[in-house]
C-alpha cells in the first residue's frame, strides 16, 4: 500500500478544519498506516501550523520556502513534485485551492486524479472505489480509481466525518523536507487579494432569509420573495445563478463563493441544493424547501419540504403571513 | 490574440430532472434537453470580448460525437470564427486525462495565445483545463472571473472564498478555467443559428491527431465510472402534503415555533 499524504490548507498560522477530514479519509484508505501531513508555507505561521498538528498526525512534513509564503498553486506544485515519493496517494481539500492545484499536479506525478470525492468505499489491491456526485448532486456515482502509479484525490469539504480520528498524544514528529524543494519559479504571479465591498443588505445579520434560486425564473419575480421577506421581517438572499444573471447583487449570494449565513429560519425557494450553496448555511437553521421537483437534492437536507411552484406558493404564503401578523398586532394593541 | 475555447455538450440541469435509467448504469438520456455546459458559454463570450479589443480569432473545439456539433454551431452563431469537432470511436471511455490528452494534440496542431475552458462540466470534475495546461507546460488558473490584457500578458482575478478575488499576473500562452458570471453571454436566437448552418466544421480523428489507444479511450483510463445511484436521503425533509391552504397552515405554525414569525 503506497503512503498517504494529506495536504494541509492553512491561514494565519491555523490549520483549516479540512485537515481532520483528510486524516479520516486517509484512514479509510489504509487503516493500518500513518498518514503524513504535508505543510507548505514559510516563516512563523508555517511553524505554528506544524506544531499544532503534532496532536493529530504522527508525521508532519514541513516544506518551507520564502516563495511559498502565499500558496500559489503553480509554485506549490513544483515543490510537491520534488518532495513526494513516487506512487504516493495525496489527499487535498476540494476548494478553490485544490481545484487550482490537483489536476496539473496529477499530470506531473503521472498519478490518477479524482475530484470532489464524497467517500472512499473500498480498497482492493490497486483499485479504490470512490463515491462522487454529478449534476449538482441529483445523482451519485461509484468511480474506480487505479492507484498503481499513485493518485491525487480531492475530498469534498464536510463530506467525511472526523469523529474518532483524533489522537490524544502530542507526539507527532516534524520532518523538515525544505532542502528538497529548491528554487521555484512561476509564470503566474500573485499580486493581491481584494475583499468584496459591502452590499445594500447584510444577509449575515438576518434571522429569517427568503432565499431564491434559478426557480424564480426571472428578475421581475424576485419581488415576490421581497414581499414575503418584508412580511416576515427578514431579507432576500439567493443562490449563485441569480447573481450570475444579475437579478440580485453578489452580496446576497449564499454559498462557498458567497456569504456564510446563520439564520434561524431559511426558506429555500426554487433552489436545488448544491453543496456549494449549502456550504454557506451554518448554525443548523430551520430549513424549509419549496421546489417543484420532488427529487430535488434540497429535500435531503431541509427540515420541511413542499412540492409546489414558488411563483404561486410564495404570494399565498405572504398573504397568510400578513393576516397572521396583523392579527398579532391587533392582539398586542388590546 | 488567437483564442481556443474548449466546450462540452451536457444534459441541461436547468431544463431536466436528472434520473437514473432502469439498469442503473447511466442517467435516463431519452427526451433530455442538452445544452452547452454553462461556464463554457461564458468562456466563449469572454473570448469574443477579448478579440473585440485585441483583434484575432476565436476557435471553439469539442471532443465528442456528431450530435455535439450543435453546440459548435451555437457558439459560432454567438460570433466564434471557427469550430472543430474531435471525434473517434477510439476516444470513447476517456477519463479527464484522456480528454486533456486529445485536446493537447489538437492545440499542438495550431497556435493559440490563450486557451479557455469552463470551470467544470456538470457531469465531470473540474479537471480538463488544469491537466491540459500541465501537459502543455503552460501556466494555469482556475475559477477566473475577470481578465485584462496587460503588457503582453494577462492580469486575472480568481474567485476564492467569501466572494474575495485573488489577483495575479499570468504569462501567455496560458490556460484559464472560466467561472460563470464573468460576463453576460449574448443571446443566440434560431435565426443566428440558421445563419451559420452551412458553415463547414472540420473533424479531427485519432489518426489526424497522431493519437493511439495507449494514451486515450477506455483502456488508458485510470478513472472509470462504474454506476449511478440515488444518494441516500440522510434524515430527509418532512414533506408537507394536502391542499396549498393546509400546507400553509402547518408551515405558519412551524415557523412561529421556530422564531420565524412574530
Ligand atoms: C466553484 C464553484 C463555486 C460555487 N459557489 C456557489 C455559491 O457560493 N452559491 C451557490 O448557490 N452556488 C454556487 N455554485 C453553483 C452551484 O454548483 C449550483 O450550480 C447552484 O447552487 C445552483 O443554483 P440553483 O439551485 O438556484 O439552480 P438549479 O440547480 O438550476 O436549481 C433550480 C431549482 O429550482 C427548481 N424550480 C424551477 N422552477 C421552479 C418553480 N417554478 N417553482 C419551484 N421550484 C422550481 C428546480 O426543480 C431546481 O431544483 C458554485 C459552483 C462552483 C463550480
Ligand atoms: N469533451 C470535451 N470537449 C471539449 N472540452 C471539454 C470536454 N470535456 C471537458 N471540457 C472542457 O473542460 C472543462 C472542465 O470539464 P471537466 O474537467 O470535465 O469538469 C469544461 O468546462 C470544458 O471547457
Amino acid at each position: 500500500m503506497p503512503r498517504t499524504f494529506t495536504y494541509i490548507v492553512h491561514k494565519a498560522g491555523l490549520a483549516d478544519e479540512s485537515a481532520g477530514e483528510l486524516l479520516a479519509a486517509a484512514r479509510k484508505i489504509g487503516p493500518a498506516q500513518t498518514p503524513v501531513a504535508l505543510v507548505v508555507g514559510y516563516g512563523a505561521d508555517l511553524d505554528a501550523v506544524c506544531e499544532s498538528l503534532r496532536g493529530t498526525f504522527s508525521e508532519i512534513w514541513k516544506l518551507s520556502n520564502e516563495s511559498l509564503a502565499y500558496p500559489n498553486a503553480e509554485l506549490v506544485r513544483q515543490a510537491l513534485v520534488r518532495v513526494l515519493p513516487q506512487g504516493s496517494i495525496l489527499l487535498v481539500p476540494h476548494n478553490h485551492f485544490g481545484v487550482d492545484l490537483s489536476p496539473g499536479l496529477s499530470v506531473k506525478l503521472n498519478a490518477a486524479y479524482v475530484s470532489d470525492v464524497l467517500d472512499i468505499e473500498r480498497v482492493a489491491g490497486n483499485s479504490l472505489t470512490l463515491v462522487r456526485q454529478e449534476f449538482g448532486g441529483q445523482v451519485s456515482t461509484h468511480v474506480q480509481c487505479d492507484i498503481t502509479s499513485g493518485a491525487v484525490l480531492n475530498i469534498r469539504p464536510g463530506a467525511i466525518a472526523t469523529h474518532g480520528s483524533v489522537q490524544a498524544s502530542a507526539s507527532g514528529v516534524i520532518v523538515d523536507q525544505s532542502a528538497k524543494v529548491g528554487p521555484l519559479t512561476a509564470k503566474r504571479r500573485y499580486l493581491e487579494t481584494l475583499i468584496p465591498e459591502a452590499g445594500d443588505v447584510d444577509i449575515t445579520r438576518h434571522a429569517v432569509l427568503v432565499s431564491v434560486g434559478r426557480g424564480i425564473q426571472e428578475k421581475d419575480n424576485v419581488s415576490i420573495a421581497e414581499d414575503l421577506a418584508n412580511a416576515l421581517g427578514g431579507a432576500v438572499s439567493c443562490s449563485r445563478p441569480v447573481v450570475d444573471a444579475k437579478w440580485l447583487e453578489k452580496s446576497r449570494q449564499v454559498g462557498s463563493s458567497g456569504q456564510t449565513v446563520r439564520p434561524k429560519v431559511y426558506l429555500a425557494c426554487g433552489i436545488s441544493g448544491s453543496f456549494q450553496h449549502l456550504a454557506g448555511i451554518k448554525g443548523n437553521p430551520f430549513m424549509v424547501a419549496i421546489n417543484k421537483n420532488p427529487k430535488a437534492p434540497i429535500f435531503r437536507v431541509a427540515d420541511v419540504g413542499i412540492v409546489d411552484d414558488v411563483l404561486e406558493f410564495l404570494p399565498e404564503l405572504t398573504e397568510r403571513v400578513l393576516e397572521e401578523t396583523s392579527v398579532a398586532a391587533g392582539r398586542s394593541r388590546e | 490574440m488567437e483564442i481556443l475555447v474548449c466546450a462540452k455538450r451536457v444534459p441541461d440541469t436547468s431544463e431536466n430532472e436528472i434520473q437514473l435509467n432502469g439498469a442503473g448504469n447511466d442517467i435516463e438520456r431519452d427526451d433530455v434537453v442538452y445544452s452547452v455546459n454553462e461556464p463554457d458559454n461564458y468562456a466563449v463570450e469572454e473570448a469574443l470580448r477579448i478579440v473585440d479589443r485585441t483583434g484575432g480569432n476565436v476557435t471553439v473545439v469539442t471532443v465528442g460525437g456528431d450530435e455535439d456539433e450543435e453546440i459548435l454551431r451555437r457558439e459560432m452563431a454567438m460570433g466564434a470564427h471557427q469550430a472543430a469537432l474531435i471525434s473517434d470511436e477510439a476516444f470513447e471511455g476517456s477519463d479527464g486525462r484522456g480528454i486533456a490528452t486529445i485536446l493537447k494534440a489538437f492545440v499542438q496542431k495550431g497556435k493559440y495565445d490563450l486557451i479557455l475552458t469552463g470551470v467544470q462540466a456538470d457531469d465531470a470534475g473540474a479537471q480538463v483545463g488544469g491537466m491540459l495546461a500541465a501537459m502543455l507546460d503552460y501556466p494555469f488558473a482556475s475559477l477566473v472571473n475577470a481578465i485584462d490584457v496587460e503588457n503582453g500578458g494577462l492580469k486575472i482575478s480568481r474567485e476564492i472564498e467569501g466572494g474575495s478575488k485573488e489577483i495575479s499576473a499570468i504569462d501567455l500562452p496560458c490556460v484559464l478555467s472560466i467561472q460563470t458570471g464573468i460576463n453576460e453571454p449574448r443571446y443566440v436566437g434560431m435565426r443566428g443559428i440558421r445563419q451559420v448552418a452551412s458553415r463547414e466544421i472540420p473533424t479531427f480523428d485519432a489518426s489526424t491527431l497522431g493519437l493511439d489507444g495507449g494514451q486515450v479511450g477506455e483502456d488508458a483510463a485510470k478513472v472509470k465510472r462504474t454506476d449511478y445511484f440515488v444518494p441516500v436521503a440522510g434524515k430527509g425533509a418532512e414533506m408537507l402534503e394536502g391542499s396549498r391552504e393546509e400546507i400553509i397552515d402547518r408551515l405558519v405554525a412551524m415557523m412561529r415555533a421556530k422564531g420565524g414569525l412574530n
